[in-house]
């Protein structure tokens, strides 16, 4: 296999290993960009992979499942948003407190229902989100340069890659070109502000916590209906953090969210395809560093040698509006 | 009583409600217990004959306690400074890496009363600078310490696995580990303290460290409420703005307040490879730095809560392997949960009941103050 096509194969799996990372810092935006922070992606995400499979695997039905991913994801999310907004709780405390939940119910429940150390049974097709052959893509395969990449890049992921991407953009026109956006903002950066023109600050808190859920539904769903076949415990395996870190070193912004997440699954890609290879002259490069290149290179964002990452203002304080 | 209107008595705030709070979480969690199609009561009784029943029950609750204490510590020191050190675990795991190179190297030559405190230093060092290095962030260039801490947790454990893999892995071996080490590398087990009672330790993996762990509460302590040092973090916490008032330099007293942290934290790796493993092994940190942010949240930060706290713990664990071994639908992801619950109910809503008490309290206040009165006008017309 030559270079180049070795190139594009690499790319291939950076995009789909980035897309769960990109639903989750979507995710992400939406509830930090209305003032609530989030360390809980992670758990929503691992209890959506759960539900996804469980109730796929149950039905048969890879909508259903994603339904169910979803579901969970939202419950979650309301858990944190009331621990958040109403009862005006410690965020941190409540996303961590998300994180233990999710990891210690998800194994639990699944050992019961299914009997096979917390996994989910192994799901059928039509209980997955497979691969989608695009027009002409095998035909095109043989063509030069332009055949690989049409064929491995762009045809034959599944339909929530596609959606990732749209959902960059539709994350982007809601932040920044609609009014639900501008309240979005309004409300992380003052809140008291929006609450003076008559916008209910709770409420808009609620929806960006829910539209996380929602987000996080479906990053959980690609884990365990699309990327692979079944749940196993502790999927996620940090990647709700990866995600997080993403979501800092994009500065709070979609279009960068995008390219932090494909940078963080290059790397995820990169050490995977680099296990054990000898570079001429360097030597093997430890899998370690690179996979624990996406935090080092947010620690170096966050300490402001690479530009000055600056959350929003009002993220992670409770709203009081009297007092 | 002399309390205000709105004021709760101190057992309320400090008792009362921290079992409230509890008594949620652990009703969510039997719940939970029927969902999984077995009985809580039972459970419950499955688990305290694991954790109190009987020696080597008691010498594991106890083992696993002494973690906590550590860890339970270390977000404390932090929390009283204002700060939210959530890289407990890593600090603790990278401390490992001070013990393990002490050890390996005096092992063979020193007795473990010599081992011990050198190791002990190396491990705070080591997992002190691992949470200094986000305090030095946090001071001077304002990045967010529960963020940078989080990021530290994975590189720690990136850090470590290279280290095992590729420097401390014995020639020709497949496991990820250390040499294991010799009698100079250990600490003694309380197998004499067990004897004095008339039980028996078994295979329960209980050291020495239990002390260490229960003099760091002591000390904690002392620091935080009866120095300079602690009052200055105390201020920092509550206050920021009056800390820099008063004089006090808070990028200094962030740095210390996470080097110590890191510090507490780091003290479990003696409790485990010099006590435990008897070596370095992968994952030895196991969460514990995790259980520390729940002990500390239901010890409110307290040394005595954070004891009791990781007691608590302890026996969760200790029970919740036993409780795993009888009832085959429950597995010790169970206690993984119930930790979520308590710090979601300990922590995150813990201001839950806290309108409710209030309002009963001020309603006997209202009350009272009405009878007084009725008295007070009562009393001339009489006399």
């Amino acid at each position: 296999m030559g270079t180049f096509e070795s190139f594009i194969l690499l790319l291939d799996s950076t995009v789909r290993l980035s897309m769960p990372l990109l639903f989750a810092a979507l995710a992400g935006l939406y509830s930090e960009r209305s003032g609530v922070f989030d360390i809980g992606l992670e758990g929503k995400m691992l209890a959506a992979a759960f539900a996804a499979a469980a109730i796929g695997a149950l039905a048969g039905n890879v909508w259903l499942g994603l339904l169910a991913g979803i579901a969970v994801s939202v419950g979650l999310a309301l858990v944190h948003g009331f621990a958040c907004i109403t009862a005006r709780g410690n965020q941190i405390v409540s996303g961590v407190a998300i994180n233990f939940l999710a990891a210690g119910l998800t194994a639990l429940i699944g050992h019961a229902y299914f009997s096979q150390g917390g996994r989910t049974p192994r799901l059928e097709n039509e209980a997955r989100f497979l691969p989608i052959e695009w027009p002409g893509a095998e035909q095109l395969a043989d063509v030069p340069f332009l055949g690989p990449i049409y064929e491995e890049l762009i045809s034959g992921h599944n339909l929530l890659v596609y959606l990732g991407f749209v959902m960059v953009a539709v994350t982007w026109f809601v932040i920044f070109r609609t009014r639900f956006g501008l309240r979005l903002r309004a409300v992380g950066e003052n809140p008291a502000a929006v609450d003076t023109a008559g916008i209910s600050v709770t409420l808009m808190r609620y929806q960006a916590v829910i539209i996380c859920g929602v987000l996080c539904g479906l990053a959980g769903a690609y884990l365990s209906t699309a990327q692979s076949a079944s749940f196993v415990p502790n999927m996620s395996a940090g990647k709700g953090f990866i995600a997080l870190a993403a979501l800092i070193f994009a500065k709070w912004k979609p279009v960068p969210v995008l390219y932090a997440c494909l940078l963080f699954g290059f790397l995820d890609a990169l050490g995977i395809r680099l296990q054990g290879y000898e570079f001429p002259g360097i030597g093997e490069v430890p899998v370690q560093l690179i996979q624990a290149l996406p935090y080092i290179l947010t620690v170096v964002l966050l300490a402001g040698f690479i530009g000055k990452a600056e959350p929003p203002k009002a993220g992670g304080v409770p709203y009081v509006k009297e007092r | 009583m002399s309390l205000s209107r709105g004021e709760l008595p101190r057992w309320v705030d400090y008792g009362l409600i921290p079992l409230l709070n509890l008594a949620a979480a652990f009703l969510v969690a039997g719940l939970v217990v029927i969902a999984v199609g077995e009985n809580p009561l039972e459970a419950v009784e499955l688990m305290l004959f694991g954790a109190f029943g009987y020696g080597e029950g008691v010498g594991f609750t106890l083992y696993y306690a002494t973690n906590f204490i550590f860890t339970g510590l270390a977000v404390a020191v932090a929390f009283h400074a204002g700060l939210f050190n959530i890289g407990g675990e890593g600090q603790a795991y990278v401390a490992g890496l001070g013990v393990i190179i002490v050890c390996l190297a005096l092992d063979q030559f020193m007795p473990w009363y010599i081992t011990a405190p050198l190791a002990l230093i190396a491990g705070c060092a080591v997992g002190g600078l691992w949470a200094f290095v986000p305090g030095y962030l946090q001071a001077t260039r304002g990045s967010h310490i529960v963020i940078t801490t989080i990021m530290f947790n994975f590189i720690a454990a990136a850090l470590m696995t290279y280290m095992l893999v590729n420097v401390f892995r014995q020639p020709g071996a497949m496991a990820p580990e250390s040499r294991t080490l010799e009698e100079g590398g250990r600490i003694p087990r309380l197998d004499w303290l067990f004897d004095w009672f008339g039980a028996n330790l078994g295979g329960a993996q209980l050291n020495i460290s239990f002390f260490l762990a229960l003099i760091m509460s002591f000390l904690v302590w002392v620091l935080i409420w009866r120095t300079r040092l602690g009052y200055r973090l105390r201020t920092l916490g509550q206050n920021p703005t009056a800390a820099v008032y008063a004089g006090m330099r808070p990028p200094r007293l962030i740095m210390i307040a996470m080097a110590l942290s890191g510090a507490l934290a780091g003290m479990m790796a003696i409790n485990e490879i010099m006590g435990v493993h008897g070596r370095l092994i992968l994952e030895f940190a196991g969460g514990a730095g995790f259980v520390g942010i729940a002990v500390a949240l239901m010890g409110r930060a307290h040394p005595i809560g954070i004891v009791l706290a990781a007691l608590l713990f302890g026996a969760l664990y200790q029970g919740g392997a036993e409780l795993a071994f009888s009832m085959p639908s429950i597995t010790r992801d169970m206690i993984i949960a119930i930790q979520g619950l308590v710090i979601l109910f300990a922590g995150a809503l813990e201001g839950l009941f806290r309108p409710a008490i209030v309002a009963f309290f001020n309603a006997q206040y209202d009350r009272r103050r009405a009878r007084e009165a009725a008295q007070a006008s009562s009393a001339p017309a009489g006399e």
